[in-house]
């Protein structure tokens, strides 16, 4: 029974959501509102149990002195701090002036920017190693990364004015990006697509069980 | 007095007859309506439930007025709608010239209604529509509106996922009446060996992140299915594998994994429940977190397996900057460039979904990877022969592909 009914329960909603994609009278044109909202309800609901591991865990780098206790001491402190000024704050807690408005602007925005702010050096490093032309396939990315880089920035069009319209860098770098990118992608999400497919059929049929712990 | 009785009578029933004759003057008189006002009706007025919808709605459709013809005569057309042939009718909606129907959005199924649609002019729109003109206006009705039990806009997907179905079912069959079916090698799950094996050699950690998203995302629920396998392979060589996770859901099902994988091989006592351990549900946070256990803890082997976004560069190049070998497995087609650029092994796309076939070479599953690469040859060939019906210009065949959102 610990296996035989979530694979029903699975099988039922996954039939649901397949079948309210194409009838559109009720209830069925509501399951899928009615579904996510449960789907929230048990999301919020283990939010609680994630608190708490988060806790239990950190605690336990702390009582054990592990590498690296110190930023266990910054996340307790930080959920106690943050969780304690949002319950003071009341229903209006995110209001503009509160401390937890204050906190999440001042502290929470900047350290998240800084983190996506990274992304710009970490894209240079990978692309250094991906566009080293070590061979035929890597010199062909190379030269396109070339063309769509300087067609992206005014100095590209700027070098090749002198050429006719259509190979202007500008010009080459959308081609290359409308045309070989998007086919390649396509291609891509195709594969996808049909993997989604198999996958969730399986699921649904019970054949695809190892997600609930097991073969 | 008989004769003033009579003159008034006489003018009574002038006054009446002009009243009268008012009434059902042509349109174009302009002792009713005034001729700067008037615009030339639309033609051949129709309201029908609308189709393939949830109810709630009514199609209006009609023939533009013959003094729309582009030159600005007529600005828009407004759209009435009354519960009763003879009215009252109130405006529902606008809509400019050229166009010629409305959706009416906003009426109850168990009501009739009846439609009236007026051509609107500079004049006209300034002076407003008078009652005479309503009543002179065509009227299209009754009409209710009504759920519908079908789709038929959708019937494309519907035969296609009959069939795609049909063929997955079938080859599934197959596999299980003994037949042996060929699977390509896919490096990044022959890798997954070989990366737990060196994690054994160096005594180090493997690190199992599997994505951002929740376990109602598809490719969450193949990361699962591979975490099984590589704990089963780090349950073996009594390797410590380590699985942070950003989704209390994710958290649950993965210990619930691991879990299973270490008892199937032998090994329950090996498991520990902070194994698997919950970060925060945030993007970035996330990130910050994985990169900084990945900066202290050097672990030998990292796998990403699961929905990235933005965040799957910054794992990616730490993890590499560290020295880890490492795999990942995305079906966000925006991430996998940045995996290829960092990582050593990449699953793309379909190969995420093909690991659980892959790993177990159970037959039922291995059918299923069959059925689906049946489609995609039934896909190829439908695109080989669009492109050249479309070059010929035949567009019909390409139309049987669209789909309505």
């Amino acid at each position: 029974m610990r296996r035989e009914i979530p694979l029903l329960i699975t099988a039922i909603a996954g039939v649901v959501f397949v079948v309210q994609y194409f009838i559109p009278h009720s209830p069925f044109n509501h399951l899928d509102g009615w579904f996510s909202d449960w789907f929230s309800i048990v999301q919020a609901c283990a939010i609680v149990l994630g608190s708490l591991n988060l806790l239990m865990i950190s605690s336990q780098k702390i009582a054990r002195k592990k590498e690296g206790w110190g930023y266990a001491v910054v996340i307790i402190v930080s959920f106690f701090l943050i969780t304690i000024i949002g319950f003071a704050g009341g229903e209006e807690f995110r209001d503009v002036g509160t401390g937890f408005d204050w906190l999440y602007n001042y502290t929470y925005v900047p350290l998240s920017s800084t983190m996506y702010a990274i992304l710009a050096f970490f894209v240079a490093s990978a692309s250094y190693r991906a566009f080293r032309a070590r061979n035929a396939e890597a010199t062909l990315l190379l030269l396109a990364a070339f063309f769509v880089m300087l067609g992206r920035v005014p100095i590209g069009d700027l070098l090749t004015m002198w050429m006719p319209e259509g190979f202007r860098m500008s010009n080459l770098a959308t081609w290359i990006m409308d045309f070989p990118q998007t086919a390649g992608q396509r291609a891509i999400m195709i594969g996808i697509a049909l993997g989604l497919v198999s996958t969730s059929l399986r699921v649904i049929l019970g054949i695809e069980r190892s997600h609930l712990g097991g073969e | 007095m008989c004769s003033l009785a009579l003159v008034v009578l006489i003018f009574i029933l002038t006054i009446g007859n002009a009243l009268a004759q008012e009434e059902v003057l042509p349109p174009d008189s302009t002792a009713v309506v005034e001729e700067a006002a008037y615009a030339q009706p639309v033609l051949n007025l129709q309201a029908e439930d609308k189709p393939n919808d949830a109810g709630g709605a009514v199609r209006v459709s009609w023939d533009v007025s013959t003094d729309d013809d582009g030159d600005g005569g007529i600005i828009g057309y407004t759209i009435y709608r009354g519960t009763a042939a003879a009215g009252p009718y109130e405006v529902v909606g606008q809509v400019p010239s050229g166009k010629s129907d409305f959706d009416d959005g906003n009426t109850a199924d168990s009501l009739t209604y009846y439609y009236k649609v007026i051509a609107m002019n500079d004049a006209l729109f300034s002076a407003g529509v008078t009652e005479v003109e309503m009543a002179l206006a065509t009227t299209a009705g009754p009409v209710q509106s009504s759920e519908q039990w079908f789709d038929f806009r959708r019937i494309n997907v519907f035969a296609g996922t009959l069939l795609l179905s049909f063929l997955i079912i079938f080859m599934i069959s197959r596999a299980k009446a003994g037949k042996k079916l060929f699977i390509r090698k896919i490096a990044g799950m022959e890798a997954v060996d070989e990366a737990v094996g060196r994690a054994t050699e160096m005594g180090k950690k493997i690190f199992y992140v599997p994505g951002i998203n929740d376990m109602d995302n598809v490719q969450t629920i193949a990361s699962m299915t591979i975490l099984g396998r590589v704990a089963e392979l780090a349950g073996q060589y009594d390797t410590w594998l380590e699985v942070p996770v950003c989704r209390s859901l994710v958290m649950v099902t993965a210990k619930e994994v691991v879990k299973e994988a270490y008892t199937k091989v032998g090994r329950p006592d090996s498991f520990q429940e902070n194994q698997v351990h919950y970060l925060t549900d945030d993007q970035f946070g996330y990130a910050a977190a994985i990169d900084g256990m990945v900066v202290r803890e050097k672990p030998a082997t990292i796998f990403y397996m699961g929905a990235f976004f933005a965040e799957s560069l910054i794992l990616a190049e730490t993890g590499n900057a560290t020295g880890a070998i490492q795999i990942a497995g995305t079906a966000m087609p925006s991430q996998l460039p940045f995996f290829v650029a960092s990582c050593d092994y990449t699953l793309i796309g379909e190969e995420l979904f093909a690991a659980s076939a892959y790993l177990s070479r159970e037959p039922k599953l291995l059918g299923s990877l069959k059925g689906q690469d049946m489609g995609k040859a039934i896909i190829l060939v439908s695109m080989v022969v669009g492109i050249i019906l479309e070059t010929f210009g035949i567009w019909e065949f390409s139309q049987l592909f669209s789909v309505i959102e």
